[in-house]
């Protein structure tokens, strides 16, 4: 367990999170290595299925960062997605993977520190859940014509 | 449209606890509208299946795809090829398509994903309400377009009933009272007046107490 | 109050008579208990159909009291057309407290085939669901929504159901006499039998289940009155089949000496089916349905060699 390395995706909208890992990047803050940033358009442009296929591709954790409440570029996008997560944690209970591997968080383009902060803070949290359980087993399972 | 909703992933999973290859059908229609079995429903369930059952050393092969409807033979006529392969369908569409499906492909169960619930429309994103009864014998015009048949809980014609209270219905303070709407409606257009004839008992032989019903139209049907 | 005369009947291992009354479309119960003063010592007992054909008649429950009054143990009909769950419990209290204990459940003619086609119709629950409403009302003592009773529930009512043997698909008929017998039913009354070969065919299906040990099956009869009769059952009735031989005899008849010879014919066939029923193994009962022709019963009855009927043993 002690050299468990997590798998993370970050989905992060490119008017906030997005710019505030440029921002962490240009003030030299070191951050958890584990994190892949994918960006996205806004974060209520992320879809259930997409973070689920994350966790079936490999991932240990999934997180979602958007906007401050009331100041997302389309108004109400990080609202949604913030819903979806909460759902998609159900969805993760039912399948068996539990709710805490993923997560929603709000933060501004400014906040080059506090994406830091989310980032090792999150990686923190997956390493003491410890791996996804699919990663414990090997893969085999196959998906029809989905992407 | 036809409202539905999605049953338990685990009942779902019940279904298909000893099939290994399964195609999960999407419908283009209605329930892709009420967010029940469209294209991103359908892969979310399959995806959350297959997830399940690789945990439970039980690994799950699926084959998704959504047609554009399940309710008309010759889209379901073109599932053929994704049918062929797998051991049973999971089908996302009404009741109308599953049995659409399992009637084209006798020799594949075909489960149910979805509770068909109603006759209903969107009344904002993600709230659907029923509003009409499908009763095949339309009164809409004697009761100020509001339908008693399905928005009244017992149905009646010459409404309200003693259990109204503060325009809603005895049953719930959710369910607003469909002849206390009514009222208010008629009065609105000064037609109270057309409320004020006894309505006799309703002739229930169109509706499903009659046994199933069928639409035929002669001059669109096309004899080969 | 105790268990049903016929109840007590079969347990005694007698071949039992029952037969039917159809109520009259009026509130005159004098028609109801002449039939019962006429029938009462040659018939255990006698169904009364509820709504039959679904036409309003007087309901089966108020047409049994008047039975009682007159002697003869009435078999309520009840069909789940009509009534939801509630009523029908609610009509069984009522039924029992009068001293009724015999229910025999059945699904009930569509209303497309009476007096008010623009009906709504229930069938809360089915026919399989009725049987097992009631098993559970008498031996569980409690409603079909699980509540228990506090007290005197009807312990000793005596549930029956019908069977087709002449319905398709032919060979879940017996299978689906068996669900019955497993959702309680104790007595079963089978449609009207013309088809003997048929008959004798479904009889060794329900032995070969050994369903005759757990109910009593009672073979339905009816007596011919006239051939055109014959021939529109044979055409047009669903679920009854005659067979072409029967309709030979009775054209015979018709050649030889007209209606009344075909009347007596009619008459004789059901007579001879009687007796060749009493003699199949597991039959434990013949369900004479003669309806609007219940003075005929009697005559069916001694003509068969069932009369006198046996006695209750205490």
């Amino acid at each position: 367990m002690g050299d468990f390395e997590p798998k993370i995706v970050a989905f992060c909208c490119h008017y906030c999170a997005y710019s505030a890992a440029d921002l962490a990047g240009s003030m030299r803050l070191q951050y958890s290595d584990n994190i892949r940033i994918v960006e996205m358009p806004c974060s209520g442009k992320t879809d259930q299925h997409v973070l689920l296929r994350a966790f079936e591709e490999g991932a240990d954790g999934v997180y979602v960062a958007g906007c401050m409440e009331g100041d997302c570029h389309f108004l109400k996008g990080n609202f949604r997605g913030k819903k979806r997560v909460k759902q998609l944690k159900n969805i993760l209970d039912q399948i068996g993977l539990g709710a805490d591997r993923v997560e929603f968080y709000n933060l501004s383009a400014a906040m080059g520190p506090r994406f830091k902060e989310i980032a090792d803070e999150f990686t923190e949290r997956i390493r003491n859940l410890g791996p996804s359980p699919l990663n414990k087993s090997v893969k085999s399972s196959k998906g029809g014509d989905v992407a | 449209m036809i409202i539905a909703e999605q049953k338990p992933m685990e009942t779902i999973e019940e279904f298909i606890k000893d099939y290994k290859k399964v195609l999960f059908l999407g419908c283009a229609g209605c329930v892709t509208v009420c967010l029940a079995g469209g294209e991103k429903e359908t892969d979310l369930l399959a995806t959350s299946l297959r997830m399940k059952r690789e945990l439970e050393g039980n690994p799950l092969e699926t084959v998704t795809y959504t047609a554009t409807r399940q309710c008309d033979p010759e889209y379901v006529d073109g599932i053929a090829n994704y049918v062929e392969d797998v051991d049973c369908v999971v089908s996302l569409a009404c009741g109308v398509g599953v049995q659409f499906v399992a009637e084209k492909y006798r020799n594949k169960i075909v489960f149910p994903a979805l509770n068909t619930k109603f006759a209903g429309g969107t009344v904002e994103h993600g709230v659907w309400e029923e509003r009409c009864g499908l009763c095949g014998d339309c009164i809409l015009h004697k009761t100020g377009g509001i339908c008693p048949i399905i928005r009244c809980s017992k149905s009646i014609l010459n409404g309200p009933c003693g259990g109204s209270q503060d325009g809603v219905c005895e049953i719930s303070k959710d369910v607003p009272c469909a002849w206390h709407l009514i009222v208010e409606h008629m009065k609105e257009l000064g037609r109270l007046d057309m409320l004020m004839e006894v309505q006799p008992p309703k002739d229930w032989s169109t509706s499903r107490d009659g046994g199933p019903r069928k639409v035929v139209r002669e001059d669109v049907k096309i004899d080969e | 109050m105790s268990k049903s005369k016929i109840e007590r009947l079969f347990d005694q291992g007698e071949f039992v008579v029952s037969c039917e009354i159809g109520p009259p479309k009026s509130t005159d119960a004098e028609v109801i208990r002449e039939y019962a003063r006429m029938l009462k010592n040659h018939v255990d007992a006698a169904n009364l159909t509820d709504c039959q054909t679904a036409i309003v008649r007087i309901s089966s429950i108020a047409s049994a009291w008047h039975c009682l009054e007159e002697g003869l143990e009435p078999i309520i009909q009840m069909t789940c057309r009509d009534r939801n769950r509630i009523a029908m419990q609610s009509d069984l209290l009522g039924a029992y407290s009068m001293g009724i204990r015999n229910i025999l459940c059945l699904s009930g003619d569509h209303q497309k085939f009476g007096n008010h086609p623009t009906a709504k119709n229930v069938h809360d629950l089915d026919s399989m669901q009725l049987v097992n409403m009631v098993k559970r009302m008498k031996d569980e003592e409690e409603f079909c929504c699980g509540e228990k009773f506090k007290n005197h529930a009807p312990k000793d009512f005596f549930v029956g159901a019908v069977a087709n043997p002449f319905a398709d698909p032919f060979e879940w008929r017996v299978a689906r006499l068996e669900k019955k017998i497993a959702a309680g039913a104790r007595f079963i009354q089978t449609q009207c039998i013309f088809d003997t070969d048929r008959f004798v065919k479904f009889m060794d299906m329900v032995k070969e289940r050994g369903l005759h040990k757990k109910c009593k099956i009672m073979a339905g009869v009816t007596p011919i009155k006239a051939l055109g009769a014959a021939k529109y059952m044979k055409n047009n009735v669903a679920g009854i089949t005659v067979p072409d031989e029967l309709i030979t005899r009775l054209e015979a008849a018709n050649k030889a000496g007209g209606k009344d010879a075909v009347r007596e014919e009619g008459i004789q066939i059901c007579i001879e089916q009687i007796k060749m029923f009493k003699e199949i193994e597991g039959v434990a009962g013949v369900h004479i349905m003669a309806i609007a022709w219940e003075e005929l019963v009697p005559r069916l009855v001694e003509e068969s060699g069932l009369y006198p009927r046996p006695a209750l043993k205490e």
